[in-house]
């Protein structure tokens, strides 16, 4: 029975190098470590995991302060990824092509040096922060500047995400509201907008799981006072300089279980959307 | 990104179109927006290295520790970028050539260094390495040192960057199907023929792409290595945590010199993705959305 479907399938060589090759790869360097981490961390008692990585107001405020600067940070690039994608796709002016690949930059740019780039330019003394601060608003060394570093990094997957759903979009139903009397406003949020929604919320999704998870450019720019602008990225790093690998893994457990929570979720929009748009 | 359909890129019809006052407003707050949070830091980097002179930069460029960071990203990119090369193609070969069950499992836990806080994933590698983790002990007793070296600082980056190739590579060659390495092998082509004079022509660019694209975030890379490497200057610090190093001790000019060069690579790298996607658009079209 099996030597028969093999014989069916693969016409093509190499599947079971290839396929080994890579589950080797992906188990050793993925699997393996993740469960030897969550094999070490099991050896916590509840009681134990749950005080080092719950029940303690410096490690709730990380987490909060995380979890609340990723969702404003991924909601502002909602809004102006979402904008940039529409430019992009239906307008024409000198520039564009410019424009639309430098949005990309994050994906290249490493996060140490935007991070001490915004850092400079926000500081009370840098090229917006002279101006800034004395009006009162602080960016460098307060959470407004952890949302502009997340927001930075985060930008790319709303614009990836949304392009290529307002350019399947259909000039038909467009004309079609038009003609049959909807202005143009109307056409925008009646037509367009339920559209290209699922792209939106898939884009809001990535640029939030990528900012929860973000150290470089944050660790710059925030300052790290405890209990004010410590993300839990960092509180790791601080438990690990302290030897307390316990509560270091603690932390880390809980930010596993949100990666994997989100992946789920992305996944799942993945196939929502596109099922939408093949309906 | 494709062409958009005849109707926009001819002039629509008012109707269909926004007003271009409407059209001048957003454009400008998508270009500030765009100049305010890419464009601004990008150009105070520059700014900033170069506000000493020349003479500065170069001198800070020249440091010995500098040199050594320099080397040290350099070594780990080499090894690190061929390594997950050969796995995204392999990956991709078995993904898209081939029906299996659990591959969508397959696709998932490629993804995962994706989702994975880079903190968390030196966290895990010092969990298991470290002096008190898993095989701390019998790494020490045989001088095997991983954490605070090399082997822990190439593990963390091979994480981290693990997804790239696959990533560009397996949506492209899903929709290029199997037909043309089938009738390759139909016509007496063995597998490595196959994959050399029929699949590799039709993926170069995308590879090329995901290939430049590991090499600038392995370089880059600064949450998982900061947590693995123990900052000794001038042996197990690379170029993001020289930088750091640098601008906590108050060294600005210095530290933006350096960051200037993995900025250069940054700006490298879009510019070799402008081009594929100017001249090989065809090939880069499946591959965007991530």
């Amino acid at each position: 029975m099996k030597s028969r479907t093999v014989k069916q399938q693969h016409v093509i060589p190499g599947f079971g190098l290839t396929l080994g090759f890579t589950l080797t790869y992906a188990g050793l360097l993925i699997l393996l470590p993740l469960a030897g981490f969550f094999h070490l961390t099991a050896q916590n008692t509840w009681q134990g995991f749950i005080s080092k990585a719950i029940l303690n107001p410096r490690v709730i405020a990380a987490y909060r302060l995380s979890f609340t600067s990723a969702a404003v940070a991924a909601a502002i690039n909602t809004i102006f990824g979402g904008l940039l994608a529409w430019v992009f796709v239906r307008y024409r002016f000198p520039g564009r092509r410019l424009g639309d690949a430098l949005v990309d930059l994050p994906f290249a740019l490493p996060t140490a040096v935007s991070g001490i780039a915004l850092t400079t330019l926000y500081a009370p003394k840098g090229w917006l922060g002279q101006w800034l601060v004395p009006l009162g608003v602080r960016v460098a060394y307060a959470p407004l500047g952890i949302i502009l570093a997340l927001t930075l990094i985060g930008l790319p997957f709303v614009v990836r995400t949304v392009q290529p759903a307002l350019l399947d979009l259909e000039g038909e139903l467009e004309e079609a509201a038009a003609s049959l009397g909807a202005s143009r406003g109307q056409t925008f949020f009646r037509v367009i907008l339920p559209a290209i929604t699922p792209a939106l919320i898939s884009g809001f999704t990535l640029a939030f799981a990528r900012a929860v998870g973000e150290f470089g450019s944050v660790y710059f720019i925030a300052g790290n006072m405890p209990m004010r602008t410590e993300i839990a990225p960092l509180l790791i790093l601080i438990k690990l300089e302290q030897y307390d690998y316990p509560g270091a893994a603690a932390i880390g457990t809980i930010m596993l279980l949100v990666s994997f929570l989100l992946l789920l979720t992305i996944n799942f929009l993945q196939t929502w959307s596109s099922k939408r748009r093949t309906n | 990104m494709q062409y958009p359909s005849a109707r926009t890129a001819n002039k629509p019809p008012s109707a269909l179109s926004d007003p271009p006052l409407v059209r001048y407003l957003l454009t400008t707050i998508a270009i500030l927006f765009l100049f305010l949070i890419l464009v601004l830091p990008l150009i105070l980097v520059f700014a900033s290295a170069l506000s000493q002179g020349f003479s500065l930069f170069f001198a800070a460029l020249r440091d010995p520790d500098a040199l050594a960071a320099i080397r040290l990203t350099l070594i780990t990119a080499a090894i690190v970028v061929p390594l997950n090369t050969i796995f995204g193609l392999a990956a991709a070969w078995t993904i898209t050539k081939f029906n299996f069950r659990g591959k969508s499992l397959l696709i998932t836990l490629i993804d995962l260094p994706f989702a994975i806080s880079p903190v968390v994933a030196g966290l895990i590698f010092v969990v298991i390495f470290g002096a008190r983790g898993i095989f701390g002990p019998w790494l020490q007793a045989h001088n095997l040192p991983v954490i605070f070296a090399l082997p822990g600082i190439v593990l963390a980056t091979t994480f981290v960057t693990l997804p790239f190739v696959a990533r560009e590579l397996i949506p492209l060659m899903q929709t290029q199907g199997r037909d043309d390495e089938e009738c390759a092998i139909t016509l007496g082509a063995n597998g490595w023929q196959t994959f050399r004079r029929v699949t590799l022509p039709n993926i170069t660019w995308a590879l090329l792409y995901g290939v430049v694209l590991c090499n600038a975030r392995a370089m880059g890379e600064f949450g998982a290595v900061s947590i693995v490497s123990g900052h000794i200057r001038g042996v197990t610090n690379t170029m993001p945590l020289h930088i750091e190093v640098l601008y906590n001790d108050y060294q600005f000019t210095a530290a933006f010199a350096v960051a200037s060069l993995l900025a250069l690579l940054a700006m490298a790298t879009l510019l070799i993705k402008f081009f594929i996607e100017h001249y090989h658009r065809r090939q880069i079209n499946a591959g965007t959305g991530d």
